[in-house]
């Protein structure tokens, strides 16, 4: 198990933060995790803003809480189903 | 650290409202606010149900959610703000300082709107005992609320309820009496989505009711059980009383469904689902109730039938259609306030339930088939009556600045709103006046005051009115008339009159003083032969008179209430041209100081203290010949101490100074100096709010108040005045009486704080762009809205509609039947303003072009585009081969979709095209020439060195005129994309 002064290695470090803060990257992302973080965070960040959520509200021609709403759903597969994991992943 | 500025006129649009008993006032409600980036507390005046803006207050952040709660056996809710800080902030509004506390702030996370960090979110336990607040994802924190010895307020370290890869939709505290604090949120977890690559774990994922528990004992929280739902929800609405858990709308309640009834013979796309926009509770100790909105802004009242501690059943009625709104407030008072999402505001009085009419009421007891629901029909307001409303230029899609209707003083031309409520708005900068009576005078009058009989009196008695050579005296009633027996001097112009001592009257006119007691024996005081008094100053006990050689006499009322000359007379080198005495301070018998203005630019200030009499205090020297003076006391922030004496200079150069003067030495200071127009200034003390302010008058009038804790300065939106006095009468309690060239004038200032005199002209379509004819005041302005039906493609449908009731009737019977119901259909289209206009599916557009009046906002030329055509761009162009007509160039989009992915590209490929108007010189029209196809979507015109310059896609095209359509010179393709030019 880890060595008392590992809990301050780098990567202990990093686990600390992925675990902390969802969406960190991490050396073994691939491209389709990378997209869907950045998919997310913007949904997000669209739906909290109430500037950005009539902006698109009044582009779509739907109220503020159907604007919401969408923004909510398409945080769950914005970038649809996770590639196939090939055996090549785990070398 | 300096503050830049503050905007003038701070954002109108409504994102969170909550209402409560935040001043503490017994019985009382306000309603908290979050307009983005400001909080504000407004109350609504139970008789009158006018709603007005008590405290406003900028907090240079996001607010993303608001909540008001209240302790245990408190008396006064607090509100918590969820914000883009990373904090939680805990409010209490103070009514005697008018402003908000913070009563705690916790920080818990970075800032910003972020994923992760919690402030989206804010629920309380209905006892006030914990709060939870969450994010859009993963965190949600449980604060625990406690009041200590002194009872004040306490707040926990905050518990995590933290759950990876989860969404949260919703999220409420659920009445659970004193049991634990239990908190329900809508989730959805999506970590098995993540990781299955066939896509079918997402099929399969159901959205959650999770309910959190705060465990008081062991001060932690579990996630209790979730609650998988056959359908998603997105809005979760706490029911008060009893153990049955919330009650959510979209088919999100687990024991109890009820669909959203829709509307009958709606023009709306068949696919559409209908969502519950917002909600509120009403809840007194015998019944509650639910108010719901749905996206067109139709109103259900949702009650529930309980057997025991189980819900049975819920029933939903059609109650009235309001603005779709982010949050509904109902006050205990029968007030509603909706806070729409684009629009103004609106206060609605709740003048009945809806009990005991017609309208259907559906259950969720009555069976349906798959896919059936209900339907009703829209009608104007019924149980509920509009009050009042708040403007909001929200959305604000274009503007346009500059003075196109030629009235010297720029205005604002805003495209607010959307779809078919939306408006062209013009903003003048000005405070919006009431106008209550307008009197023609005989002649031109040089002066106007009022006067009041007694000190006791609450209202006016008189009206003077100062002629050149004549007095008019009129008497305030019912009706106003001109009064005979007031002891006034007629045939002479008057310099200054009002009340002294407790009864008297004092008028002050060239030759002399006349002092009216109040049982018409009259005191006269004559100037020395020759000599003439040119200004006068007094209060209710001090009268300063300047006579011609600038010689200053001062008189006191003595206790017998005789008016007696102070033994010394002052003199002067200069004419005095402009004097004022500063209204006795509560409490004091005279007034400290007099300011007199002399013909040799300066200002000086003169001690009425019996130790040092007539001495002068300070002076300050001017730039011009002052005009006007005013000592104007505020009173000091909380209501205490000693209030702050003002001195207003009036120039002959149309600037204002104002300056501070201070208490003890009376030295003048702080100056600060406003332009207020061309002519000399004149400054006249009125009342608003209970406190003193000046009306202001130069080429334009303005008013100085103080309001919410600061001083404004606005110009009038009114006709110019020359002379004004305070009013105040039965009908008008804080009027103003004022001189415009030969007229009487009484007017009223009501909407304070507010900078910008708003007038709004109706739109079909939401206004996207806006150009200004380059010589009349008339607009251009292009609208489009998407999933929206042209005016001609609703028509169609409802015929059609109409049309196949007509044919599915079988016997003679229901043929008539059906008849009248197509007649009712093609005939009765309700107003689009009101109920919004039908929804299309998406890839649909509606468009059309205008040409508005600036001075009127009237529709010149209307030209609505075809259905599917999305006018995006326009621009004027002036093509060398006619120098001198100017074209429209409107540019469009056809068949273009939001969203190519996933509406699907391919079944109609976008195009663009270009539509050229002829616009006439003198802007009252414009005609159509032709319509020019392009390859794709047009996104820019410019005007180009006599030709037009085209965006469209990655390509730049240069037209120019032809006789059938545009013709294409040169192009460029080097462009990725073209955007805007």
């Amino acid at each position: 198990m880890a060595a008392p002064g590992e809990r301050f290695h780098v990567l202990a470090q990093l686990e600390h933060l992925q675990s902390k803060y969802t969406g960190t990257g991490h050396a073994d992302l691939n491209r389709h995790e990378w997209l869907v973080n950045q998919h997310r965070d913007t949904r997000a960040s669209q739906m909290s803003h109430p500037g950005a959520n009539s902006f698109i509200a009044i582009v779509e021609n739907e109220s503020r809480a159907r604007t919401r709403f969408n923004l909510l759903n398409r945080m769950i597969l914005p970038c649809g189903p996770p590639p196939e994991k090939s055996a090549l992943d785990d070398l | 650290m300096h503050l830049y500025n503050l905007t003038l006129q701070t954002q109108t649009a409504i994102n969170q409202a909550v209402h409560g008993n935040f001043s503490g006032t017994p019985k009382s409600q306000e309603i908290v606010v979050g307009r983005g980036t400001a909080i504000e507390l407004l109350t609504c005046d139970p008789s009158t149900g006018k709603l007005k803006i008590l405290c406003h207050h900028d907090v240079f952040g996001i607010i993303r959610s608001l909540l008001s709660f209240r302790l245990t056996g408190g008396n006064k809710d607090y509100v918590a703000v969820g914000s883009d800080s990373g904090r939680i902030v805990i409010l209490e509004y103070i009514g005697e300082r008018n402003m908000f506390e913070r009563v705690h702030q916790e920080t818990y996370g970075k800032s910003g709107c972020r994923r992760i960090v919690p402030g989206h979110y804010i629920a309380a336990d209905p006892k006030g005992r914990a709060i939870m607040i969450g994010a859009v994802e993963r965190q949600k924190l449980v604060y625990i609320m406690n009041r200590d010895a002194e009872s004040h307020l306490t707040i926990s370290s905050p518990l995590e309820a933290h759950k990876q890869y989860t969404l949260c939709y919703s999220m409420c505290g659920i009445d659970v009496e004193y049991e634990n604090p239990t908190f329900a949120c809508l989730e959805y977890d999506y970590e098995d989505g993540d990781n299955d690559p066939t896509g079918d774990a997402v099929k399969k994922t159901q959205q959650t009711l999770t309910f959190y528990e705060l465990d008081l004992g062991l001060n932690h929280v579990v996630r209790k059980y979730a609650e998988p739902l056959a359908e998603p929800g997105n809005l979760l609405i706490p029911v008060p009383g009893g153990n049955e858990g919330p009650s959510g709308n979209l088919g999100d309640q687990p024991d109890i469904r009820c669909p959203i009834p829709r509307r009958r013979n709606d023009l709306d796309d068949p696919d559409r689902s209908l969502l519950i926009i917002c909600a509120a509770t009403h809840k007194t100790k015998l019944m509650y109730f639910f108010l719901v909105q749905t996206e067109q802004g139709d109103i259900f009242k949702v009650t529930l039938e309980t057997d025991k501690d189980l819900v049975s059943e819920m029933k939903v009625k059609y109650f009235d259609t309001v603005p779709p709104a982010n949050a509904l407030c109902i006050l205990k008072t029968g007030f509603l306030f909706v806070a729409s999402e684009f629009g103004n505001h609106e206060l609605y009085q709740i003048s009945n339930l809806g009990e005991d009419d017609e309208e259907n009421e559906f259950s969720s007891r009555m069976q349906l088939e798959e896919g059936e629901t209900f339907f009703y029909g829209v009608r104007p307001l019924k149980c509920l009556a509009h009050i009042d409303s708040l403007d909001s230029l929200s959305p604000l899609l274009s503007a346009h600045i500059g003075d196109v209707a030629r009235e010297d003083a720029a205005q604002i031309y805003a495209l607010c709103g959307r779809g078919a409520k939306s408006k062209l708005k013009t903003l003048r900068n000005g405070l919006e006046v009431t106008e209550m009576a307008v009197s023609e005078l005989p002649g031109n009058p040089n002066a106007v005051w009022t006067v009041k009989k007694n000190i006791d009196d609450k209202n006016d008695a008189y009206i003077v009115v100062s002629f050149v050579n004549a007095t008019l005296v009129l008497t305030i009633g019912e009706t106003v008339e001109e009064a005979s027996d007031s002891g006034f001097l007629p045939t002479s112009p008057t310099l200054g009159c009002g009340l002294i001592g407790d009864d008297s009257l004092l008028q002050i006119y060239p030759e002399g003083i006349r002092h009216i007691r109040a049982d018409r024996r009259v005191n006269e005081w004559k100037t020395p032969p020759r000599r003439q008094i040119v200004k006068c100053a007094m209060n209710r006990r001090q009268v300063a008179i300047a006579m011609t050689g600038g010689e200053l006499v001062y008189f006191e009322l003595d206790l017998n209430g005789t008016l007696n000359e102070f033994t010394e007379r002052k003199l002067f080198n200069a004419e005095v041209s402009c004097m004022s005495l500063s209204e006795i301070p509560e409490g004091e018998l005279n007034s400290r100081f007099l300011a007199i203005g002399t013909a040799d630019q300066a200002v000086r200030l003169i001690s009425l203290d019996p130790n040092d009499m007539l001495t002068p205090l300070s002076t300050q020297n001017l730039p011009s010949h002052p005009e006007s003076l005013l000592l104007v006391d505020t009173p000091s922030e909380d209501g205490k101490g000693q209030p702050s004496v003002h001195l207003n200079v009036g120039l002959q150069n149309g600037c204002m100074f104002r300056n501070t003067v201070d208490n003890v030495t009376g030295a003048i200071m702080d100056t600060r100096t406003r332009y207020l127009g061309t002519r000399p200034v004149k400054l006249f003390r009125v009342t608003c709010q209970g406190q003193n302010a000046v009306v202001c008058t130069s080429s334009r009038s303005w008013l100085l108040y103080h309001h919410q804790r600061r001083f404004h300065l606005t110009p009038l939106s009114y006709v110019n005045l020359e002379f004004a006095a305070s009013f105040s009468s039965e009908q008008c309690a804080e009027g103003i009486v004022a001189i415009a060239e030969n007229s009487l004038r009484i007017i009223a200032a009501e909407k304070l704080g507010v900078s910008f005199n708003i007038q709004s002209y109706n739109h079909k379509l939401t206004p996207r762009r806006l150009v200004v004819h380059p010589s009349a005041p008339a607009f251009v302005v292009i609208e489009s809205d998407h999933a929206a039906y042209t005016a001609s493609t609703k028509t169609a449908k409802r015929n059609e509609m109409a049309d196949d009731i007509e044919r599915l009737a079988n016997d003679s019977e229901e043929m008539e039947l059906a008849k009248e119901i197509a007649d009712v259909l093609r005939n009765n289209i309700p107003d689009e303003t009101v109920f919004g206009a039908p929804k299309a599916a998406r890839g649909k557009w509606a468009s059309a072009v205008s040409l508005l009046s600036a001075i009127d906002g009237k529709v010149q030329t209307y030209f609505e585009l075809p259905q599917d055509e999305n006018a995006k761009c326009i621009a004027l162009c002036q093509f060398s081969k006619h120098p001198e007509t100017v074209m429209v160039l409107v540019g469009c989009g056809v068949n273009e979709s939001l969203n190519p992915f996933e509406d699907g590209q391919g079944v109609r490929p976008p195009r663009g095209c270009v539509y050229t108007f002829h616009l006439s010189p003198n802007g009252d029209r414009f005609d159509l020439l032709h319509r020019t196809e392009t390859p794709k979507p047009v996104s820019a015109i410019h005007d180009f060195r006599g030709m037009a310059l085209v965006a469209f896609g990655n390509m730049l095209r240069m037209y120019d005129f032809g006789q059938k359509k545009l013709l294409a010179k040169c192009e460029n393709k080097i462009f990725s994309v073209g955007w805007g030019l």
